[in-house]
C-alpha cells in the first residue's frame, strides 16, 4: 500500500509552484537570480539559523512553510541549521522581549562572521503592536545589528523568499 | 456542603453570562477543602486581577461553569495547588503579574518573571522597581545512579517557539522533564488595559499567532457579554469558517510535522501541500492566510469574498481525495506506527486531573468540547463529532486530528451552504460590565475574561488550552528515550506565546 501509494503520487508529477501558471516567471526567474549570486558569493549554501525571541509565533508558522514542497527553499542552495554556528544568516522574529534579549545576543555571538541579520515581521521592525510594553526592548536592532526586515503580520513565504533574494544580492553588489 | 454550593454561597458579583461568586478568604479554604474531595469538579483557569484572585470551575456532573474569587489579603490568598495541581503554573504567574502570593501553594518559584522587566509584579497597583539580578531558578532534581542533566533551550533546534527544557536522564531514558516557560512574555495583558475592545483585539489576535481566529471570537465573546451585545447571524456563520479552516490548516500541519519527527518526511511533503492549500483558500476568502484580524468584538471586519466559497470547497475536496490513502500509509509504514504507538502516554486519570481539552484530552479519554458545552452559535444549530480514544499516546493524538479533520471538512459545507445573510458586526455599546466568552480552538478550549470600565478594558485575562497540556507532557516523556521528546512535543504542540502572555 505504502509503496503503491508512493508511486502512484510520483506519477502525477510535481505539485511545487512552478506548476501554478501565475508565478512560474517569478520562480524561474528568482530561481535563476539566486542560483547565479549564491554561486558567487557563498559557494552552493546560505544557512539560516531561525530565531523566535518574542513571536506570537504566527511568523514561525510562515517560515515553516518555506520548507514545504510548494516553496522548496533547499532548491536555491538555502537551508535552515540546528546551531548559529553553523549559520550565515540569523532569521529573527518578534518583538524582542527582554527574557529573550540576552539568549538572541548569545546567539548572534555564536554565530561566525560574515554574517547576517534578517528581522522578520512588523514586531521585528519596532516591537510592532507590542510597542511601549515593559517586557520587550523593541525591535530586532534593540538587541543585534540588523541587515535587512522583511514586513508583513507575518510575511508570507513568498515575500521572505523575496527578502531572503535581496539579501543575497545586495551583499553580491557591496 | 459540596464544593459548587461552596462557590454558589459567595456573592453574586455581575459577571455574564455567569456571576463571579465573591468568596470570604474562609469560604475560599473550605470550597479547597472540599475540592479535594470532588475530582467532578475541574479546574479550567486561575487569574487575577489588583484586588482578587479569579478561578473558573466546570462542574462535569451537571454541566455547570462556576466562577470564584477571593479578595487578597495583605498580599496573600489560599492556595489551589495543593488539591488542584493544574493550578500550579497559574499561582506562579498570578505572584509574578500581579503580586498575589498563593500560601501554601506547591511551588513558589518565579514563572513568567525572570528578572528582567527593571520591575516586579507589573500589573499590581503600585508595581515596584526590581532589586538588583534574579536569583537562578532551581529547577527540580532526581537521584539516582548515573543521572545525568540535559539542558535544552531557550533557543531551540527548529523553527519552533523558545523555552527551557531540563532532563535529567538515565542514560538514554528520561527520568524527569521539567519545563521552563516565560521567554515570550510580552506584557500583554498590561497592554490590553485603558484600550476599546475593538483596539485590544489585535493583542487577543496575537497571543498565539496558530489560534489568532479562536483567540479572537474568544475574545469577542466576552467583550461582547460584557457589552450586552449580540453579533449578527452572518458574522457568527463567518466566524466558524474561519476556525474550521485554522483547526484544519493547524491540524494538517501539526500530522505532517509528527510524522516527519519519526523520520518520515514523505507525509510531510502531503500533509504540507495541503496546509498550503487551505492558506491559500483562507486567503482568497478573507485575505489573510492565518485570517488576522478578520474576528473583532461585535462582528467580523470584513465579509467572504465572492470567490471565497468555491476556493474553501476546491481545497476540502483535493484533501478529501487523499486523506484517506494518507492514513493507509500511515497504517502501513510499520516502522512509523513503531514510533507512534505507546509513545509519550498520558493516562486518562491524569488527562482528567488536569482537565486538558483538544487532542491532548480527547486522545486520553476525554470529550469535552467548548462548541458543545457551553456551546456558541452557530455550533448550537450544526452536527458534527467529537472522535474520543482512550490510548493517550502520539498515535492517538494524531488520530484524533484526522478524526477532527473529517468533522470539521462536513461542518465547513454546512456552513457554507447555508450563510445566512445580513450585516456583519454590531457597535459595541461604550459601557461598563464584565464578561466570560470562549471558543474551541485547533488546540481546545480557549477562555476570555475581561472586565470594562466605561467602555474600555480594565483587567483581562487570557487562558490558552496549553496552560492545562504543558503540564501534562513533562509527564508523558517520563520512561520514554531523550530522541522521542520531539515526537511527543510535536504531537502535544502546546503554544509558549499562548501562556508566556
Amino acid at each position: 500500500m505504502v509503496w503503491r501509494h508512493i508511486a502512484r503520487t510520483l506519477r502525477h508529477g510535481p505539485l511545487t509552484l512552478p506548476a501554478v501558471p501565475a508565478d512560474e516567471a517569478a520562480t524561474q526567474a528568482l530561481a535563476e537570480r539566486l542560483h547565479a549570486t549564491s554561486q558567487r558569493l557563498l559557494g552552493r549554501s546560505l544557512s539560516i539559523r531561525q530565531v523566535d525571541a518574542g513571536s506570537c509565533n504566527g511568523c514561525e508558522l510562515e517560515i515553516q512553510m518555506l520548507n514545504s514542497i510548494v516553496y522548496d527553499l533547499e532548491r536555491f542552495g538555502l537551508r535552515f541549521v540546528a546551531s548559529p554556528r553553523h549559520a550565515d544568516v540569523l532569521l529573527v522574529t518578534g518583538p524582542i522581549t527582554k527574557n529573550m534579549h540576552e539568549a538572541l545576543v548569545r546567539t548572534w555571538n555564536a554565530a561566525p562572521d560574515p554574517k547576517f541579520v534578517v528581522a522578520v515581521g512588523d514586531c521585528a521592525i519596532d516591537g510592532g503592536v507590542f510597542k511601549g510594553s515593559y517586557a520587550i526592548t523593541g525591535g530586532v536592532d534593540s538587541a543585534v545589528p540588523v541587515d535587512l526586515v522583511v514586513r508583513g503580520c507575518p510575511p508570507t513565504p513568498a515575500a521572505l523568499l523575496d527578502g531572503l533574494r535581496i539579501l543575497i544580492e545586495a551583499n553580491a553588489r557591496a | 456542603m459540596s464544593a459548587a454550593d461552596l462557590i454558589r454561597a459567595g456573592a453574586p458579583q455581575p459577571c455574564q453570562p455567569w456571576p463571579r461568586h465573591l468568596l470570604t478568604t474562609e469560604g475560599w479554604q473550605a470550597m479547597a477543602v472540599a475540592l479535594a474531595t470532588t475530582p467532578s469538579v475541574e479546574l479550567l483557569g486561575l487569574w487575577a486581577d489588583t484586588r482578587e484572585v479569579h478561578a473558573l470551575f466546570h462542574e462535569t456532573t451537571d454541566g455547570a461553569f462556576l466562577l470564584a474569587s477571593v479578595a487578597v489579603e495583605a498580599g496573600w490568598y489560599p492556595a489551589l495547588s495543593p488539591v488542584r495541581p493544574a493550578a500550579a503554573w497559574f499561582e506562579r504567574m498570578v505572584h509574578d503579574l500581579w503580586g498575589h502570593s498563593a500560601a501554601d501553594g506547591l511551588d513558589s518559584r518565579t514563572w513568567l518573571d525572570h528578572g528582567k522587566w527593571g520591575q516586579v509584579a507589573p500589573l499590581s497597583a503600585r508595581p515596584a522597581a526590581s532589586l538588583g539580578a534574579a536569583e537562578p531558578l532551581e529547577f527540580l532534581t532526581a537521584e539516582g545512579e548515573d543521572i545525568h542533566q540535559i539542558a535544552v533551550g531557550p533557543v531551540h533546534a527548529g523553527t519552533i517557539e523558545p523555552g527551557h527544557f531540563r532532563f535529567h536522564a538515565q542514560g538514554e531514558t528520561v527520568v524527569r522533564l521539567e519545563i521552563r516557560l516565560g521567554y515570550l512574555h510580552k506584557g500583554t495583558l498590561g497592554l490590553m488595559r485603558g484600550k476599546s475592545p475593538r483596539a485590544a483585539a489585535r493583542f487577543a489576535a496575537r497571543l498565539s499567532g496558530d489560534s489568532t481566529v479562536a483567540h479572537s471570537i474568544a475574545f469577542a465573546h466576552a467583550a461582547e457579554a460584557a457589552a450586552f451585545a449580540e453579533p449578527p447571524p452572518r458574522a457568527r456563520a463567518l466566524r466558524a469558517v474561519m476556525a474550521e479552516l485554522e483547526r484544519i490548516a493547524n491540524h494538517l500541519g501539526d500530522c505532517g510535522a509528527i510524522c516527519n519527527d519519526a523520520a518520515f518526511p514523505f507525509l510531510l511533503a502531503r500533509y504540507g501541500w495541503h496546509r498550503e492549500s487551505m492558506l491559500r483558500a483562507a486567503a482568497t476568502a478573507f485575505g489573510h492566510r492565518l485570517m488576522m484580524d478578520c474576528v473583532v468584538p461585535g462582528g467580523v471586519a470584513l465579509d467572504i469574498a465572492p470567490e471565497g466559497p468555491a476556493a474553501i470547497l476546491g481545497a476540502l475536496a483535493l484533501l478529501e481525495r487523499e486523506l484517506p490513502n494518507l492514513l493507509r500509509v500511515y497504517d502501513d509504514y510499520s516502522s512509523l506506527v513503531d514510533r507512534m504507538v505507546t509513545t509519550g502516554i498520558v493516562e486518562p486519570p491524569l488527562a482528567a486531573a488536569f482537565a486538558a481539552g483538544g487532542f491532548v484530552g480527547r486522545a486520553s479519554g476525554r470529550s469535552f468540547d467548548a462548541r458543545r458545552s457551553p456551546g456558541y452559535a452557530p455550533y448550537d444549530a450544526l452536527a458534527f463529532g467529537v472522535p474520543v480514544l482512550t490510548e493517550g499516546d502520539v498515535d492517538a493524538r494524531v488520530r484524533i486530528r484526522i478524526g477532527e479533520i473529517r468533522e470539521s471538512t462536513l461542518l465547513l459545507r454546512a456552513l457554507l451552504a447555508g450563510l445566512p445573510d445580513g450585516a456583519l458586526s454590531v457597535p459595541l455599546p461604550m459601557t461598563s460590565g464584565e464578561g466570560i466568552g470562549w471558543a474551541e480552538g485547533f488546540r481546545g478550549d480557549i477562555w476570555h475574561w475581561l472586565r470594562l470600565d466605561g467602555g474600555q478594558i480594565a483587567s483581562a485575562f487570557m487562558r490558552d488550552p496549553s496552560w492545562l497540556q504543558w503540564p501534562l507532557l513533562q509527564s508523558a516523556i517520563r520512561g520514554n528515550i531523550v530522541a522521542d521528546l520531539p515526537l511527543c512535543n510535536k504531537s502535544f504542540n502546546c503554544s509558549y506565546s499562548g501562556v508566556d502572555l
